[in-house]
């Protein structure tokens, strides 16, 4: 029995926090069609950010989660008006953008890790909080851990919310499946596309944050958020928030079983065996419908 | 397609510009200088052990040695010069860099890089230009067969047998005392490093009569260690031994401190000895053991660690910082012994001479320094070397590790 609830809540915190590296970019690549390689940056930054108001000014992560939206929403909001929206207009928001982004933040990932290996060298960081165990029905688990994945649930549950019941979030989906025909029903599609890129930055920042609480992490280790977080998106269906989710909740529950029940050398392959048979059986990914 | 191969192209350009950005740091440019360069990883994979272990050390020893006027050198004092490449964790990018440190900036010495993929990497390049290669961040076991090929290359860190060897040493004579049962329970990382020093437990476990309740690798970058120590737990071992990279010991050491798994013996691998261990655990690292080790009540040590904390401007870890800083502090002596800047000469110097050095008297028996920490322990807030237990300054092993105490 203790070993069922352990299963359950390893399995279920561990997908929660690939579900949470994985929103942003969902929403970025899936709605704004930028492949954005610096992502997993800007989690590094963000759990830098957190890092550094922890340790040397002694601010409650959580503050820095609240700052963390806001500005994660402004400097990507920035990024898009300044370095893609060019790239934006001169592909007309047609095929040629992916790759023409591609470009343009794998230069951004070099300047982004440059600053931050300038800032804070190039070590591993990590520090204390919430990190107390709590017992539930016999399995012991931290705090910080819980927090990251009742965050995540929220975030996805009131993003979902926000893009299959509200008007703007009507808009948000036209500009993500039909880009060429949201201008006709009066749509501004940069816009939507600039706001939704600025919100995918807000929710890796914060994603960030909340990671910074029990990971190790070193200022070139944001590639591999990035490529977690691409799996995952593909695997649910390149722009759809309970894809993601479901997505990277599968992927942490069959890593955790098999690490526990089979061998932990084999989470690596798991994964990728899931993320083969899913693509395998919905090209498209979990929720994904195919396009063109 | 011709969308992907211009996608190709382009990240090629990208990254060759990356690296011209990240190029030469003169320092120092005088007339009659040495010349030294090295690579370091600054970004990439190997950045975090790089920056910490590599960057602070070089520094600080430059600057030591142009504060007294530079290396003396015959009748005279050269200061040195330094032309440092990032080489983003890459062996190519490596092996390109030393390359142009022979051919175009002509330097007259080279500093090892950090891991021991890279050095091997370089290994031929500095061997076809008979550079003096003191390898400390490098650990194989195939030194000895390495040796025979490169006549330049010299290792301080030993096999990484030999560390699972070490381990199982001490432990036998725990056993023996009684203060530990036969159960251990073993995970190590799914590379070149975790294979080498789990293989080399393993076998001297057998020896030792040892059994593994648990033995289990993981891959790469695996960010949740709880199944693996809630597994472990399950199975009650004395023992506890991970052959793990620093941001994995610390999960480990993370995980097993919420699980409250308390075995007798808790050893993790690289990482433990780093500054940051300390900080991120506090007293919770009381009798946590670890690969390495220092005499940290030797006065040299204090003073090494002093000089790193002033002019490298990082505290040290307990372990790799001092023996990288040992083997500059012999490079110089060598250079110094042979009066002359003919790496030939320096090569001969180091193969055969004794040298004062922060490690104390250091000497080489076929290019491989042996009379090192394998084992360490925390106590009392310093990590002291624990194995080989006839090594001067070595401490006792304290067990049973004590319970976790709450944060």
């Amino acid at each position: 029995m203790q070993l069922i609830v352990e299963l359950l809540l390893f399995g279920l915190t561990l997908g929660g926090l690939y579900a949470m590296v994985a929103m942003g970019l969902t929403l970025q690549y899936g709605v704004a069609r930028i492949m954005h390689l610096a992502y997993g940056e800007w989690l590094i930054a963000a759990a830098f950010g957190a890092y550094a108001a922890f340790t040397y000014w002694q601010v409650n992560p959580l503050i820095t989660l609240a700052l963390s939206l806001p500005v994660g929403f402004a400097v990507n909001w920035l990024v898009y008006q300044v370095l893609l929206s060019p790239l934006v207009r001169r592909t007309q928001a047609g095929p040629a953008l992916e790759v023409d982004s591609l470009l343009a933040t794998f230069g951004l990932l070099f300047v982004v890790q440059g600053v931050m290996v300038v800032l804070f060298g190039g070590s591993y960081h990590s520090y204390n909080f919430a990190a107390e165990a709590v017992n539930i029905g016999g399995a012991l688990i931290a705090r910080n851990r819980l927090i990251m994945f009742g965050l995540t649930v929220l975030a996805g549950l009131s993003i979902y919310l926000f893009l299959s019941r509200t008007r703007a979030g009507a808009a948000v989906r036209a500009v993500a499946t039909a880009p060429g025909n949201a201008p006709l029903v009066g749509i501004d599609v940069r816009k939507v596309s600039a706001i939704t890129f600025a919100v995918g930055g807000a929710l890796v920042a914060a994603g960030g944050v909340l990671a910074s609480m029990f990971l190790t992490f070193s200022a070139s280790m944001g590639v591999i958020f990035t490529m977690k977080a691409l799996i995952v998106i593909i695997m649910g269906g390149v722009g759809n928030m309970l894809g993601a989710v479901v997505a990277g909740l599968l992927l942490g529950m069959a890593e955790t079983l098999v690490a526990r029940l089979v061998d932990p050398g084999l989470t690596l392959a798991v994964n990728y065996l899931l993320f083969l048979s899913v693509l395998l059986w919905r090209p498209a990914g979990l929720f994904g419908r195919p396009v063109r | 397609m011709s969308n992907r191969r211009q996608f190709i192209i382009r990240s090629a350009v990208l990254g060759g510009a990356a690296a011209v950005m990240g190029a030469p740091a003169l320092l120092h440019a005088q007339a009659a200088s040495i010349k030294i360069g090295y690579t370091v990883s600054k970004t990439g994979p190997n950045a975090g052990g790089a920056t910490s272990q590599i960057t602070p050390v070089y520094k600080m020893w430059v600057r030591e040695v142009n504060d007294a006027g530079g290396i003396q050198v015959g009748g005279r004092r050269m200061p040195l010069e330094v032309i440092e490449y990032d080489d983003r964790s890459s062996s190519e990018e490596a092996v390109r860099a030393y390359e142009r440190l022979a051919t175009q900036d002509k330097v007259d010495f080279v500093l090892a890089p950090w891991s021991t993929g890279i050095n091997l990497a370089i290994a031929p390049t500095l061997n076809k230009y008979n550079y003096p290669h003191l390898a400390v961040a490098a650990i194989t076991d195939m030194a000895p067969q390495l040796v025979k090929r490169w006549g330049n290359i010299f290792f301080v860190q030993g096999g990484g047998s030999m560390y699972g060897e070490a381990l199982m040493d001490i432990l036998d004579v725990q056993r023996k005392a009684g203060l530990i049962g036969s159960n251990i329970a073993m995970v190590s990382i799914a590379d070149g490093f975790g294979v080498d020093l789990s293989g080399g437990a393993r076998k001297a476990a057998a020896k030792h009569g040892f059994k593994f309740v648990y033995d289990k690798s993981y891959p790469v970058g695996t960010q949740d260690m709880s199944p693996l120590i809630n597994e472990a737990k399950a199975l009650n071992p004395d023992v506890f031994v991970a052959f793990s990279y620093p941001p994995d010991t610390v999960a480990l050491t993370e995980q097993a401190r919420v699980s409250s798994f308390n075995p007798k013996v808790f050893f993790v691998g690289i990482g433990t000895a780093f500054p940051m261990f300390l900080k991120r655990f506090g007293a919770n690292v009381e009798g946590i053991m670890g690969v390495g080790g220092t005499n940290a009540d030797d006065p040299r040590f204090k003073e090494f660690y002093k000089k790193h904390v002033e002019l490298g401007g990082a505290e040290p870890d307990r372990f790799t910082n001092i023996n990288i800083y040992s083997s500059l502090q012999i490079l110089q002596q060598a250079i110094e012994r042979a009066g002359t800047l003919d790496r030939a000469a320096v090569i001969a110097e180091i193969k055969k001479g004794t040298f004062d050095t922060a490690n104390g008297a250091m000497k080489f028996t076929d290019q491989q320094w042996r009379d090192l920490w394998f084992t360490g322990q925390w106590q009392n807030g310093q990590y002291y070397g624990v194995a080989p237990a006839g090594k001067p300054g070595a401490r006792k092993v304290l067990l049973p590790k004590p319970a976790w105490k709450p944060v």
